[in-house]
């Protein structure tokens, strides 16, 4: 291809080491048969790139944003393998997901960076490629990505159209006001049909359909002409290098040798190593190690400019001290700070316990570095008369929780119970008392035993979020009746064409937090497709449904419930801690209370005869061996009143009830 | 201490019969009585047993020997030790290989107790246990049993098979008790992994009796058994006029006890090899791989393994419990002459809350089961253990 070996002849002239003889040479901090996702440091103690050669002029800064599975990374790694950046192979799969969960998922969790560079029409060009999340559990790491950029490439799927997700990456772009371009991907499959999807686009985002560029990623279909739209519609960044520096923090990985490197976008100005610098969130001074791009691993370069994006190192100890959303500026030079975000907010709680107690400090360690890595999830020490010593972490979303819980076991070989999520409600205090005690008046509250009593409380309040539901038009009526099930409100309808509905509600986000996405997506053979964003707090009839054994309180079974829900769940947590207790020598009633109003109840009946029939001399060696293993389980039994609770019977009542 | 004989083949296998059992074409009968004889001879030099007690033959079906080969383990053991004239010598027996001629013979060679499976007197269940006998062939035997062995003939019953009613069960047993002399043993059917009709229960072929059904028929055949004047005097066992078999009884109370044959188990302190701790023993399973053992090496001990002080107590506790006497202070201090039965269970504890709740006694008798805790005995055992291994 002329236009590889263009490139691959603008490195050779670059980078010195590389032979004239060999066009077709590698960039150098590329060795032959880079494993695709490891981090490299090969670069280190190798010459540096002079980045200077790229003013704000040639530079454009871009995020690619789809739905799920319509094709991001795979544009992604033809974009890095047609500008050189990686070797071109058919190993490349999803180059930017380095993480293992992130391969075998599919998906994206983490965004990560990438410079391309890239010859048109004579004009060396810097194209820094953003990757971002495809999920909505980390779109706040897309809205964080999009602050970096000037344009987005909006890709669909050919055969799907657009789809819940797509609608929200787009007004995403939208309301951030950046260039559009949108991708019609897949075009090569068999039911593509991108005239509809044109269609779609124009119906639904206002844009034309010339604007549209039909592709095929897999095959490599037209992603040229891509990197030319990006280049001819996207705005260089508006910045001076003559300006004081400015830097916007939107990422940062935490590296065991080197400390934090924060990815930085820079809004004027140059940074280089040996600089001091100052963060604006934390008034601390830094003095810059090293700078670089992201290639996609770290490659250092002289300096970084106005416009360019890339990392820096600069002595940080901890995550923390990479604020994402932070202005780095000059010591002496201070600047207005560019506005940060707002951090990303947890929408699930759960309790998160070792399996065997003695597991505890392993288990600390293995949080302590995972969350470095993963800001987003908060991190609060709990204690259950259950499950022993353990934390209440907070999350982005389910998918989150799992991806997190994951990350545990495949990184750190951590194996863990997790308990029912739950979401962060809110109480209004009206009690004088409580109110002194919190030292305000709204409280969250994320772990129901903390639960006010109505009686000091004016109002409850739970979290809701604004649904996107984009179906083919034959499951409406079974989702309009799963969304008023989930007590959702309908918000908006909308034929995007002939055949496909967007549906806008309004739920609690409890309602959706669990299954929600898979009663959906089975009711519509797996078509429909969901997204939601966070819309506030609304009030709600809330109380707490406690669990009893015969009159005793489980403390870690203790719910907060929606009103009209509280017979239907109570009456499902009954019936499952009957499977779980074994019989006993009494009777046991397992009860769901509302304060002292029993709402449902099950009664597991006492044994009444269990001694074995024959026991004679013979052999009582097999027998003595199953009464002790009793007698050592019964060692491990919590003991509610007389009831003795095996701990795995609250694990199966407090697991997701998909995991039944 | 006590003997325990096994004779290791059947005739045919019973349905839910899971014992170490060979049917096979023909028995080299002499071979067999030879090494029964002489591992009979080698244990009891070895566990030093002054006095035999009692002895059972078991099996397998041992009424299918003849009974030269029982004369012969009689002369055998009354040649090694003492045995003492009034000693309980049993067999189990089976109708289909109990005329009254062999019965006769059994008497003749020494045998002074019968112990009959009858299983069942209707011929729908015998078939079911895969039983080759009928009612009326156990009824016979039965007779025939209590005019040889007066006061001294035990019938065995099955309760519990899948599809059988209470009311069923309730017939039988007063079928049952107009044909029976003083001893009546009531098993409620185990279901045994590898068997017939637990792959059938299983399988969802016959139905699996319901849990309050079996302890209904439990309690109903108590309350039937007590009226008619017997004793309940352990966790399956009811005898009248004294008729309690002491061979069993020393089982429970955790006496000496030597197993002879394939696969038969034993508990003895092997003094004759200066030995001073018990061991629990298991012989050789397989009846011709045990006979070339003992032949070479006199005996055909599989497995001997020393049981610790709190071993010994707690199959002390899980034996003697099942008895309505209980496990009494004086074998208690057989085996813990330091730390009496007070001090381990007179303590706030596990046991306390279970004689609080009912289930159990701890008196000048020692300590027991109450009527109703009797049939829960494995739901207090684990409890009793934990505060055992405390001390």
């Amino acid at each position: 291809m002329a236009l590889v070996g263009r490139t691959a002849m603008w490195w050779a002239r670059l980078r010195s080491p590389c032979p004239a003889a060999a066009p077709l040479c590698l960039p150098p901090w590329r060795p032959a048969g880079l494993v695709a996702g490891g981090r490299l440091y090969s670069s280190r103690g190798k010459e540096k790139l002079d980045m200077s050669m790229y003013p704000v002029e040639s530079i454009r800064n871009f995020s690619i944003i789809a739905h799920v599975d319509h094709g991001k990374s795979t544009l992604a790694d033809r974009l890095l393998e047609i500008t050189g950046t990686i070797a071109k192979t058919d190993c490349n799969k999803q180059v930017l997901d380095k993480l293992q969960v992130e391969r075998e998922r599919g998906i994206t969790v983490k965004a990560q960076s990438a410079s391309l560079f890239y010859n048109h029409e004579g004009v060396n060009y810097l194209l820094n490629l953003i990757d971002t999340p495809g999920h909505v559990d980390f779109s706040y790491e897309v809205s964080r990505s999009l602050s970096a950029c000037q344009g987005v490439i909006l890709v669909v799927d050919a055969n799907e159209g657009i789809q819940a997700q797509t609608v929200a990456n787009f007004y995403l772009a939208f309301e951030a006001q950046l260039t559009i371009i949108p991708v019609i991907n897949k075009i090569d499959l068999k039911n593509a049909d991108p005239e509809r999807v044109e269609k779609q686009i124009e119906k639904l985002f206002d844009i034309s359909a010339d604007e549209c560029v039909r592709i095929s990623a897999k095959h490599g279909t037209n992603v040229e002409k891509v990197l030319q739209k990006v280049i001819e519609k996207i705005p260089p960044p508006q910045c001076d290098t003559a300006d004081p520096l400015k830097a916007l923090v939107f990422d940062s990985t935490f590296d065991h040798y080197r400390g934090v490197i924060a990815n930085i976008a820079l809004f004027g100005g140059e940074i280089q190593e040996g600089h001091k610098i100052v963060s604006a969130h934390t008034k601390k001074r830094y003095e810059v190690n090293e700078v670089g791009i992201l290639t996609p691993n770290e490659q250092p370069t002289h300096k970084l400019y106005a416009g360019q994006v890339g990392y820096v190192i600069a002595g940080m100890k901890e995550v923390t001290e990479a604020q994402i959303g932070d202005t780095l500026f000059f010591y002496k030079q201070p600047v207005e700070p560019l506005p940060g975000f707002k951090s990303a907010k947890p929408m699930v709680f759960a309790g998160m316990y070792p399996v065997d107690q003695t597991e505890y400090n392993n288990l600390k360690s293995a949080l302590e570095r995972l969350t470095l890595n993963d800001s987003s999830v908060t991190v609060h020490r709990d204690s259950s008369l259950a499950l022993g010593a353990g934390w209440r972490l907070g999350f982005l979303g389910l998918l989150h929780m799992e991806v997190f819980n994951q990350r545990l076991e495949q990184e750190y070989n951590m194996s863990v119970i997790l308990t029912a999520p739950t979401v962060p409600y809110k109480a209004v205090l009206s009690s004088a008392k409580l109110i002194k005690e919190y030292g305000k008046e709204e409280i969250t509250i994320i772990n129901p035993a903390q639960f006010p009593d109505k009686l000091s409380v004016s109002e409850y309040l739970e979290p809701t979020v604004l649904g996107t539901i984009v179906t083919p038009h034959e499951y409406i009526g079974k989702i309009i009746a799963l969304c008023q099930d989930r007590r959702a409100v309908q918000k908006d309808m909308l034929y995007m064409d002939e055949h496909r509905v967007m549906l806008k509600y309004l739920f609690p986000l409890n309602e959706i937090v669990v299954d929600f996405y898979d009663a959906l997506k089975s009711l519509s053979s797996g078509y429909a497709s969901f997204d939601y964003e966070d819309a506030g707090y609304q009030a709600a009839d809330l109380i707490k449904m406690d669990i009893l054994l015969n009159g005793n309180q489980v403390e870690e079974l203790a719910t907060i419930v929606h009103n009209d829900k509280a017979c239907a769940t109570g009456k499902f947590i009954c019936e499952r801690l009957k499977d779980a207790i074994p019989r006993q020598l009494f009777e046991i009633a397992i009860q769901a209370a509302i304060g002292k109003k029993i709402i449902a109840r099950e009664t597991l009946k006492a044994y009444r005869k269990n001694v074995v029939a024959k026991c004679y001399g013979g052999d009582i060696t097999r027998r003595m061996k199953l009464l002790k293993r009793q007698a050592e389980g019964k060692k491990l039994m919590r003991k509610i009143g007389n009831v003795e609770v095996p701990r795995d019977a609250f694990i199966r009542v407090l697991k997701r009830q998909t995991d039944k | 201490g006590t003997l325990c004989p096994q004779w290791p083949y059947c005739r045919k296998r019973c349905s839910y019969c899971n014992f170490n059992k060979y049917v096979v074409p023909a028995v080299d009968e002499a071979a067999v009585r030879a090494c029964l004889v002489q591992e009979a001879r080698t244990l009891l030099r070895l566990s030093q047993v002054q006095s035999v007690t009692s002895i059972f033959f078991g099996g397998g079906t041992p009424s299918l020997a003849s009974p030269h080969t029982i004369a012969a383990v009689l002369e055998a053991v009354a040649g090694a030790a003492h045995l003492p004239a009034g000693a309980e010598v049993t067999l189990e027996a089976n109708p289909s290989s109990a005329s009254p001629a062999r019965l006769a013979g059994f008497r003749a060679a020494g045998i002074n107790r019968l112990s009959i499976g009858v299983q069942s007197l209707d011929d729908a269940e015998l078939r079911l246990l895969g039983r080759e006998h009928t009612a009326a062939e156990a009824r016979g035997t039965v007779e025939a049993a209590r005019g040889l062995f007066p006061g001294q003939t035990s019938i065995d019953l099955l309760f519990g098979l899948p599809g059988q009613s209470q009311d069923a069960w309730a017939r039988g047993l007063a079928a049952a008790l107009g044909l029976c002399d003083d001893h009546i043993s009531l098993y409620q059917l185990t279901l045994e992994r590898g068997t017939t009709l637990a792959a059938q229960v299983w399988g969802g072929n016959l139905p699996a009796p319901p849990q309050d059904l079996l302890a209904d028929m439990y309690q109903t055949a108590r309350t039937m058994l007590v009226a008619a004047g017997f004793r309940h005097y352990e966790v399956s066992n009811f005898a009248r006029k004294g008729a309690l078999s002491t061979h069993n009884l020393s089982y429970w109370r955790a006496e000496q006890y030597i197993g002879v044959g394939p696969g038969a188990h034993g508990r003895f302190v092997p003094r004759g090899e200066g030995g001073h701790s018990r061991e629990a023993r298991v012989q050789t399973l397989e009846p011709d791989a045990w006979m070339r053992e003992v032949r070479s090496q006199g005996h055909g001990t599989r497995r001997r393994v020393v049981l610790s002080p709190l071993e010994q107590l707690e199959e002390l506790l899980a034996l003697g419990l099942r008895t309505d006497e209980g496990v009494t202070h004086e074998r208690w201090g057989h085996f813990s002459p330091q730390l009496s039965l007070e001090a381990v269970f007179g303590e706030p504890g596990e046991a306390q809350d279970l004689q609080q709740q009912g289930w159990l006694l701890l008196d000048g008798g020692g300590l027991r089961c109450s009527a109703r805790g009797l049939a829960l005995l494995d739901s207090l055992l684990p409890d009793l253990l934990c505060q055992l291994q405390r001390r």
